[in-house]
This record gives C-alpha cells, structure tokens and sequence, in this order.
C-alpha cells in the first residue's frame, strides 16, 4: 500500500533536477538515511537522464512502499520513446547508445536494491526500481 | 543557475551550488575554458562541497573540464566530494581516472602550488 505518490513530468534537464530533488525529499521524510537518499537520487537522476536523451519526455513517479515490516521507496521511469531493442545488452556496463550518456543502467541497479525492466521497441520504456530502509 | 568563477592569482575557483543543471554544467565548461584563456590561468580549482548528486552527466563534464584544461597547459583539481557522493559514484561506476582531487580547498591549493613548482 502506497500512501503518497509523487509524478514528475520530465522533459527537460531542469526536470532531472527537479525528479531528484523530490526524490531525495521523500527518501528523508521516509527515514532513510542522507548516505541512501543520495544513492537513490542519484539513481533517479540517471533515470530521468535516460529519459530525456532516449525518448524526449516522460514521466517519473515516486510511491511509498509501506510493507509489513518493512518501508521503502520505489521509483518508476516511464516514457514512450523507441524502446530499447535489447536490453540484456543495455544492463551489461559500459553500454551506451547515444555516445552521450554515462553507464546508465547496471549503475542504476547497483544503487538501488530492486530493479525491472520492460521495454520493447516502437512502444516505450519502463523501469521500476526500488530501495528498502535498513 | 550560474556557476561563479573567483581568480585568485594564477588560479581560478570555480564554486558549485547545489542543483546543478546539464545546462548550468555546459555553461561552467564553455565560461572555465574561456577564463583560463582570458587570464593566462594555471590552475583550476572545481569545489563541489555543495553538490549533492554526482551523476554520469556531471562527472563525464568534470572530466572534460580537466581535460581540456590540461591541453591548455594548466591544471585542475577538483576538491569537497562529500563521501555519500563519492559512495554513490562509485556504484555507478564513475571514478573520475585522470582527474586530480583534495579533500578541501585549502588542499586544493596546496596541490596545485605543489604542481607549479615542479612544472617550473
């Protein structure tokens, strides 16, 4: 059960800093701590980067994760841009595709504790990823 | 948001806020290179203290930043990585290789002293 959710429209670079700047709020006020809410924003600012390089706009959502025992963040980046065509190749580091990017998504996945991907050519990308406080 | 550059002798310290945009970066860069040119600078100091994100598109324009300033004769250190920062840029994978860094200011310039010493 999530009780708040935040969207971020992102279509520019300024949104990337916006995306984080709230993702890094909501990790606080969840009680993670300041070391794991810069990993987790630093994580959204890849996604949001990913984003506005590959697809132009999209959008990035930040829920609560209210578990039994346990609380945590979850972060989805969504646009629907080209697609990525293979991502076993996207996951493996030091893939890039637009030559202007930095290593994208395996950094991402080490940042976080939960990583998904779906994505098909033609019909968008969608990431979800998502951190548990200690 | 721009970046403010300070010259203090053959040095330039260039001071990061905190929200930092791909834009604002750029414009770091292209203002960097321009006064080092102007002001026959031989060294550059980049104080990130206040950054609280490190991502792939900052670091590869630090990078670039050191670079390009090496090809110009003079050098760059880059000085405060908070170690949260310096955490998660290493899980991404950016270590900044080639690029000089100090813990503070003050060590900032005492390395660079250093370096004109022996350059001379």
């Amino acid at each position: 059960m999530s009780r708040v959710e935040i969207r971020v429209t992102i279509s520019s670079d300024q949104d990337i800093v916006l995306a984080r700047q709230k993702g890094r709020s909501l990790a606080l006020e969840l009680g993670f701590s300041s070391g794991d809410a810069t990993l987790i924003a630093t994580a959204i600012s890849e996604l949001a980067r990913n984003i506005v390089s590959y697809a132009g706009s999209g959008q990035i959502a930040l829920k609560d994760l209210q578990g039994s025992s346990r609380v945590g963040i979850s972060v989805t980046a969504s646009d629907n841009g080209p697609g990525i065509p293979n991502i076993n190749q996207a996951l493996r580091d030091g893939f890039s595709t637009s030559g202007s990017l930095g290593l994208g998504l395996p950094g991402v996945r080490r940042l976080m504790d939960e990583f998904e991907i779906d994505s098909k050519p033609g019909q968008g990308t969608k990431v979800v990823v998502k951190k548990w406080r200690p | 948001m721009e970046v403010p550059i300070l010259k203090q002798g053959p040095v330039l310290i260039a001071t990061f806020q905190a929200a930092l945009s791909d834009a604002d970066l750029n414009q770091l860069r292209s203002a960097l290179v321009q006064q080092v040119v102007r002001f026959r600078s031989r060294g550059v100091i980049v104080d990130v203290t206040a950054m609280d994100v490190m991502d792939s598109f900052a670091s590869r324009t630090l990078r670039e930043i050191a670079h390009i300033i090496r090809l110009r004769g003079a050098e760059t250190v880059i000085v405060g990585i908070q170690p949260e920062v310096a955490f998660a840029m290493v899980q991404l994978g950016l270590t900044l290789e080639g690029v000089a860094t100090a813990l503070d200011l003050e060590e900032g310039l005492a390395y660079l002293n250093q370096k004109f010493k022996t350059m001379k």
